[in-house]
């Protein structure tokens, strides 16, 4: 109980005195090194504790203060909404800010709130979710330091705020581990808030007019999945007298129930909203004018990774109805078009926005599915996920620093320039497609669990998104490869604390290929025994691990043994053909007059065809036709 | 049992470049008749490969050497795991492997050939990799397993639940064998706008290793095609092997018969193949097991 106390209470408590530190410099960057550090080191006693102690805890059964505190806060969120609605004129996010917390406040001071039991569990969820939220957020704080000194640098035109932004970065990681802790609905809903708020303001930092413009679109579209939870809120509160996701769980569970449909389809519908699903992309691909550290923490590795978690605790009740239906649609729908989108896009860390969307749209559809296998794949994907992407955040952030462009045009032979990012970044790469690493693996589990679960749409989806998926991917890489004659290293301005996280993310990206079976059977199999009650065996099995571990020791041998053969047996260098005589550095060749030309080579995108012009409406249409129509047919139908 | 799979793997190590190697000769034997010409001799192509390798290599970089010997190591190596009866899906996924390992070889020459080849021989896995999952799919879906020794010990061939996707497996072939109409990478036939796209700047021993891989992977390639025609009879083998031969030749045909078409129908039509065919046959599948 301590380490979850600590654990929620402490990031706040770090925020409030990052906030009060205005002078950048050694004091600021020690005192947040040693909250990260402490944090990782809670989140592992914590992980160690469950480990050694068993499946599941629950806490605080009594706890009228806590809620009072809890309510004061919601209603101090909405004051927060209304300053901004009113200071930049965007009067729809008040409204919807005050139809979900003036509803909510009435049930709970008028007495007709249900008292659950629980308010705080830890079970091995939690612990994985910790796990993602600590360590890797935690990295991203400590990256955060080295980076905003750069970005600053870089945009004299941005006031630094970078007081503000370390200690929002702190009150995010808070939430979250109120928000994984919480049991009860009404706490997971007001740190849900929160997070929203945190990533309204970050977005927003540099306070430029498109930054603004964006946040806001953020918050609304938050706001409304809110509104959402506060209505399955008030409806499994009043008509169910159910306080929290347990309740919901054995209530639905019971046979022949389908009441528990409507809140289920709501807090469905805001989980597709934080998670950032069509039609709700919009927000999270507007995000990405947030300085780096904020792209990577809320916006690929945590914030929207708290929509699956929810849908992973609801998915025994996603089994076969109208509601799964909606989730797993929406969710392979978003994988197969962000996918196809993600191919037209030149601006990295747009890629990487699409292609969060896309593997969000694959945990969204695994959990939908509601499946032991199915879900299985969904925690594993989420963990990876994590990992790979924030390295992926990371680097960018790092290359744009360095070279001024985040562009993956303008990464064209990062190998010569600057090979140590070019590496890590191919890493990251690697961690997102190719076997045999996590994010593989966590798919081809996807697709037998659609298998045995006969979903015919989501295997179409999957195999097709799948190949969209290693275009886009697939390409970037060969931007990074080129070897050009004659460029000049550049020099390696990336600083220490970026560095570490980055190295430390490499690390785990290989190293979670090795882990996963004992991850798997020690963290994930028992709660899904709880959660479906069978027993399955490993989904992956142990020869197939096995070919996987061969696989990676000969990717990583395989430059070592090249390196002797090479080395033994020297073979000339000579430039590249260009089409005409090479001018000697690969970038001018003698055209038919003698003349020195130069040549560019571009990637390929396919603007014509899968351009955002092109197929991102046709794709918002489809997707909220059919969410429209799922959410009427899931709570009319239980109605 | 563990002898047999060494058995597999050592025949394919052994036998699978000879196979291949002579595949290719009687290709080429067989498409200068089509055309009207002598032809080389059937063994050219070992010759071609001896030659190769007793070439000076140049190189425009030395990354080059570390990116083909990947292609080469993983092209095999997926063979390895087919033939000793692995997972077909893990099979699928390291030749995946080895393909961005060639893709990455050919981007990092930095030449306008060699590049346009690579994005052009991404476009193809694009196109193709739908339907060798759809095929795996099926292929598990009657069998309940991934594992290709237990999809091969069955008592009716899989082709009779799965007539879509094998017609489907050899519709993108004539991608994966890089045949017109859609060699749009690299191709055999010297009238093509781009020849040799991928391995422009591949020379020497270095090239010598993407022909021999190329004779690996043709072989895996039958070898699936073969799988679909595997029971417990032992004679199936033969009709396995008659089959992909049949095939081989029918995709040869098909090769000297119609000119390259644009990167869309490729897509296009792939992708649409899949669908109508593996799609149907995989909904056929769903609704009936």
């Amino acid at each position: 109980m301590t380490i979850v106390a600590f654990l929620i209470l402490f990031p706040f408590f770090a925020a409030v005195v990052l906030s009060q530190m205005k002078k950048p410099g050694k004091a600021r960057d020690i005192f947040l090194y040693c909250c990260s550090a402490l944090i990782i080191a809670a989140v592992i006693a914590l992980t160690a504790d469950t480990l050694t102690a068993g499946i599941s805890r629950s806490y605080l059964i009594e706890t009228r203060i806590w809620d009072r505190i809890i309510l004061a806060g919601e209603f101090a969120l909405m004051v927060l909404v209304f300053y901004y609605g009113f200071k930049f004129r965007k009067y729809y996010v008040v409204l919807l800010s005050a139809a979900q917390t003036v509803p909510i406040g009435w049930m709970e001071l008028s007495g007709r709130s249900v008292e659950g039991e629980v308010h705080i569990t830890v079970d091995n969820l939690t612990v994985i979710m910790c796990l993602v939220v600590g360590v890797v957020g935690s990295l991203i704080c400590i990256y955060a330091v080295g980076y905003l000194k750069d970005y600053h640098r870089h945009h004299t035109e941005y006031r630094d705020r970078s007081p503000f932004f370390l200690s929002m970065l702190f009150v995010f990681l808070g939430a979250m581990f109120g928000l994984v802790f919480s049991a009860s609905l009404t706490w997971m809903y007001f740190f849900w808030e929160i997070t929203s708020i945190c990533s309204f303001l970050l977005i927003g930092y540099n306070q430029s007019k498109i930054a603004v413009r964006n946040s806001f679109r953020a918050l609304w579209m938050n706001l409304l999945g809110g509104l959402g939870f506060a209505l399955a809120i008030l409806y499994s509160s009043l008509v169910l007298h159910a306080a929290d996701i347990q309740d919901l769980v054995f209530l639905g569970t019971a046979a022949g129930s389908r009441a528990v449909l409507t809140p289920v389809a709501l807090l469905a519908f805001a989980a597709l909203t934080k998670s950032a699903q069509m039609p709700f992309c919009g927000w999270l691909l507007g995000a990405m004018v947030a300085p780096t550290p904020t792209s990577a923490l809320l916006h690929s590795a945590t914030m929207v990774k708290a929509g699956v978690y929810l849908l992973i605790r609801l998915s025994p009740l996603l089994r076969a109805n109208v509601a799964g239906v909606m989730v797993t649609t929406i969710g392979g729908f978003t994988f197969f078009a962000a996918s196809l989108l993600a191919i037209s896009q030149s601006d990295g860390k747009k890629v990487l926005a699409y292609s969060t969307v896309s593997n969000l749209g694959l945990i969204t559809a695994c959990a939908g599915v509601g499946m032991y296998e199915a879900v299985w794949a969904a925690i594993l994907l989420l963990m990876f996920h994590a990992v790979s992407k924030s390295l992926m955040f990371l680097s960018v952030g790092a290359v744009e620093n360095s070279t001024g462009s985040r562009n993956i045009e303008d990464m064209h032979g990062l190998i010569v320039r600057l090979p140590k990012l070019a590496f890590v970044m191919t890493v990251g790469i690697f961690g997102m497609f190719l076997a045999p690493f996590g994010m593989l693996i966590a798919k081809w589990a996807a697709l037998k669990a659609f298998v045995d679960s006969r979903s015919v749409l989501l295997i179409l989806f999957l195999i097709f998104g799948s190949a969209a998926t290693l275009f886009y991917w697939g390409k970037w890489l060969g931007k990074l490869v080129p070897v050009i004659r004659q460029s000049e290293r550049l020099p390696d301005t990336v600083h220490k604390d970026e560095w570490t996280a980055m190295w430390i993310l490499t690390a785990l990206v290989v190293l979670i290929c090795v882990l996963f079976p004992l991850i798997s059977t020690r963290l994930v199999q028992p709660e899904l025994i709880q959660m479906f009650h069978i027993r399955l065996s490993a989904i992956i099995g142990t020869e197939d691990v096995r070919v996987m571990i061969m696989m990676l020791c000969m990717i990583i041998v395989l430059p070592a043994v090249m390196w002797v053969l090479t080395s033994i047996n020297r073979k000339k260098v000579v430039p590249s053909y260009m089409a005409g005589v090479n001018e000697g550095d690969d970038r001018h060749f003698s055209d038919s007059l003698g003349q020195p030309r130069q040549m560019y080579l571009a990637n390929w995108y396919m603007e014509d065809r899968l351009g955002e012009n092109k197929i991102l409406k046709p794709s918002l249409g489809i997707s909220t036709a059919g969410l429209v129509i799922l959410m009427i047919v899931a709570i009319g139908g239980a109605l | 049992m563990a002898w047999q799979r060494a058995l597999g793997v050592l025949l394919f190590l052994v036998c699978a470049p000879f196979a291949g190697g002579l595949l290719g000769g009687l290709d080429r034997k067989l498409s200068a008749r089509l055309q009207g010409r002598q032809g080389p001799p059937v063994l050219q192509p070992f010759y071609d490969v001896y030659k190769l390798f007793h070439k000076q290599t140049i190189v425009v970089n030395r990354l080059q050497d570390f990116l083909v010997g990947g292609y080469f190591i993983f092209s095999i190596f997926t063979g390895c795991l087919f033939f000793s009866g692995g997972d077909l899906l893990l099979a699928f996924f390291a030749l995946t492997l080895a393909e961005i390992f060639l893709f990455m070889a050919a981007c990092s020459a930095n030449s306008p050939y060699s590049s346009m080849g690579a994005q052009r021989e991404l476009v193809q896995i694009m196109s193709y990799e739908p339907m060798l999952l759809l095929a795996a799919i099926g292929l598990y879906m009657i069998t309940g397993s991934f594992f290709i020794d237990q999809v091969a010990d069955r008592g009716i061939s899989a082709i009779a639940f799965l007539p879509g996707m094998f017609f489907g497996l050899v519709f993108v072939f004539i991608i994966k064998f890089r045949k017109s109409p859609f060699d749009i990478s690299a191709s055999h036939h010297a009238h093509q706008e781009i020849v040799k796209g991928l391995t422009t700047e591949l020379s020497g021993s270095e090239l010598g290793l993407v022909e021999v891989a190329g004779w690996y992977e043709d072989v895996l390639l039958l070898g699936l095609l073969a799988l679909f025609i595997l029971n417990r009879n032992p004679w199936s083998i033969l009709a396995g092997v008659a089959t992909g031969l049949a095939c081989y030749f029918l995709l040869v045909l098909v090769d000297n018969l119609f000119p390259r078409v644009r990167w869309e129908k490729m897509l296009n039509w792939a992708w649409a193949v899949t669908l109508i065919f593996g799609g149907t046959n995989l909904l056929v599948l769903a609704l009936v097991l």
